[in-house]
């Protein structure tokens, strides 16, 4: 029989980077794929910039709160971005059909998901770079004067982002492509729950501790306090870090349990609708 | 190699889908460098029996053990070692050949890649194909390069679902030379699912036939011709499927 290199005892930094090199091979060759990344997150600002502005003109608390719409729009699409760089560089496996060629490959599922949260923050950067100094350049936000607030929201928004990107894959490899849509609007959910433009107070008592359970809640709520009382709130970004830790792990689990069934009913050969 | 443990066994092999039995207690033992045809009717169990060999599918019950590894418990420990073509899964059709063969060889971790690469595209006719987008091939090019993404890594264990089936006779004929070259120099265990029956009389020195999620048979071409008083298999593969039982001893 032919040698073989030894098996890899376990995680594999090469079978990753193989893995990010296959996406960014796709995404070089394909200039439709790189310009949706800048497309919506330049409209988005675009449109809650100019209605800032707006605001801006009138006096008191709305003129303040006004600087916190284009802030909100931003840190919203790290979390709205990161899961679908996650997804879709998923989503692309089952497009092309490859799934069972890399399913049967050494690649480890660990492995599949850390080339997925890589690209995540490539695809990320790709559009949310030009995006954020477009916002210093039109209305003079500079998203990067946050500091490390900055730093403390991003890693909280994307830990939440590849949570639930990493729930959406178990939920496509075990319902095939027909589960295709809960990757465009899965954290649309989240929208008015992790309270992105408003007060977590606004909302009905009863839906309070919900949105509370939400680690990007914690997010928007610094934000605000960082923007209106000028207060980094450390408090609430450990709290978030704290239910990320429990919410990537419970959908770690799941994405586990989901692959395991996958297996069991034979979704992995059928990877259509 | 008589001697050696199989490369692939199955015993009490099962997989249930709700209430459809595709897989209903097969047993068989693959030889280490041997080359067998599955052949069976749309429905048989075929695929299902290479995607628990896989690791897949998961099998409902039964043991499926490949180069001495459980299935899918220990896939891990053989999965570098093994590979596999078939018609229902593709190459990534935006990647370059030699992109998609890299990105593989690199997942296989293929020791010298780029003469390997080479080497590969050389004796499927690729070197021309190489710079060339996988979508922009045809299918008979397509499948020239799903086989040899199977056997970049030198796989101990090559299972193949249809490997011609979109072939013309003339390239069908070409890969299927290859196919016996590289069995002949590696000593690899190829299990071929196939529908064509001058495929399997050439390349297989036994055959196993699924009907219903079970083997109705399993022998060399050559003793299920005498057995059921044939002269092709795809006779024979017609006996088995309409349920013409075999010809009594006279015919063995």
């Amino acid at each position: 029989m032919s040698a073989h290199a030894p098996s890899a005892g376990g995680f594999s930094t090469r079978r990753v980077g193989a893995m990010v090199l296959r996406y960014w091979y796709l995404l070089r060759s394909s200039w439709p794929r790189m310009f949706e990344l800048m497309y919506w997150p330049t409209v988005q600002m675009f449109m809650w910039g100019f209605l800032q502005l707006y605001i801006s003109t009138n006096a008191g608390f709305f003129a303040r709160a006004g600087a916190t719409f284009i802030g909100a729009v931003l840190l919203w699409d790290i979390l709205l971005r990161g899961q679908l760089g996650f997804s879709i560089s998923f989503l692309e496996e089952m497009w092309a059909r490859n799934l069972g060629n890399l399913m049967i490959s050494p690649l480890r599922p660990v492995e599949f998901i850390a080339a997925l949260m890589i690209m995540s923050l490539i695809r990320l950067a790709i559009g949310m770079v030009p995006v954020s100094l477009l916002a210093i350049a039109f209305f003079g936000f500079n998203l990067y004067g946050l500091g490390l607030a900055l730093a403390a929201f991003f890693v909280n928004l994307i830990l939440t982002s590849w949570a639930i990107g990493i729930l959406v894959s178990g939920l496509v490899l075990r319902n095939g492509l027909g589960a295709e849509s809960l990757a465009w609007t899965f954290m649309f959910l989240l929208l008015p729950l992790t309270c992105v433009y408003y007060p977590v107070a606004v909302l009905p008592a009863f839906m309070q501790p919900l949105a509370w359970a939400l680690p990007p809640t914690y997010v928007f709520e610094g934000m605000r306090a960082l923007l209106i009382e000028h207060s980094f709130r450390l408090d609430l970004m450990l709290e978030a870090l704290a239910l990320n830790a429990a919410l990537f792990a419970a959908m770690s689990l799941t994405f586990v349990a989901l692959l395991a069934s996958a297996r069991r009913n034979g979704s992995l050969m059928q990877t259509g609708e | 190699m008589a001697n050696s443990p199989p490369a692939i066994e199955v015993q009490r092999l099962t997989k249930v889908y709700k209430t459809t039995r595709a897989v209903d207690g097969i047993d068989f033992a693959l030889a280490p460098g041997s080359i067998t045809g599955l052949l069976g009717g749309n429905g048989a169990g075929k695929t299902t029996t290479i995607a628990m060999i896989m690791g897949l599918v998961t099998p409902t019950a039964g043991t499926v053990r490949v180069l001495g590894a459980d299935m899918p418990r220990q896939r891990y420990r053989v999965l570098h070692r093994m590979n596999f073509e078939s018609p229902y899964v593709d190459m990534p059709m935006r990647l370059t050949v030699r992109q998609n063969l890299k990105v593989f060889g690199l997942i296989y971790a293929v020791p010298d890649l780029s003469e390997r690469i080479r080497e590969i595209a050389a004796q499927f006719d690729l070197l021309d194909l190489l710079d060339r987008p996988a979508g922009k091939l045809s299918a008979g090019q397509k499948t020239r390069v799903s086989l040899a993404k199977a056997l970049l890594n030198r796989p101990d264990v090559l299972l193949l679902d249809e490997p011609t089936a979109s072939l013309d006779p003339d390239t069908a004929d070409w890969v299927r030379g290859r196919l016996e070259d590289y069995r002949a120099e590696h000593s690899a265990t190829v299990l071929l699912a196939s529908h064509n029956m001058v495929e399997v009389e050439r390349l297989c020195e036994r055959v196993i036939i699924m009907k219903r999620g079970s083997i109705e048979d399993d022998a060399p071409p050559a003793v299920l011709l005498a057995r059921y008083g044939r002269h092709t298999l795809e006779e024979v593969f017609l006996d088995v499927a309409r349920g013409r039982a075999h010809l009594p001893e006279a015919a063995q």
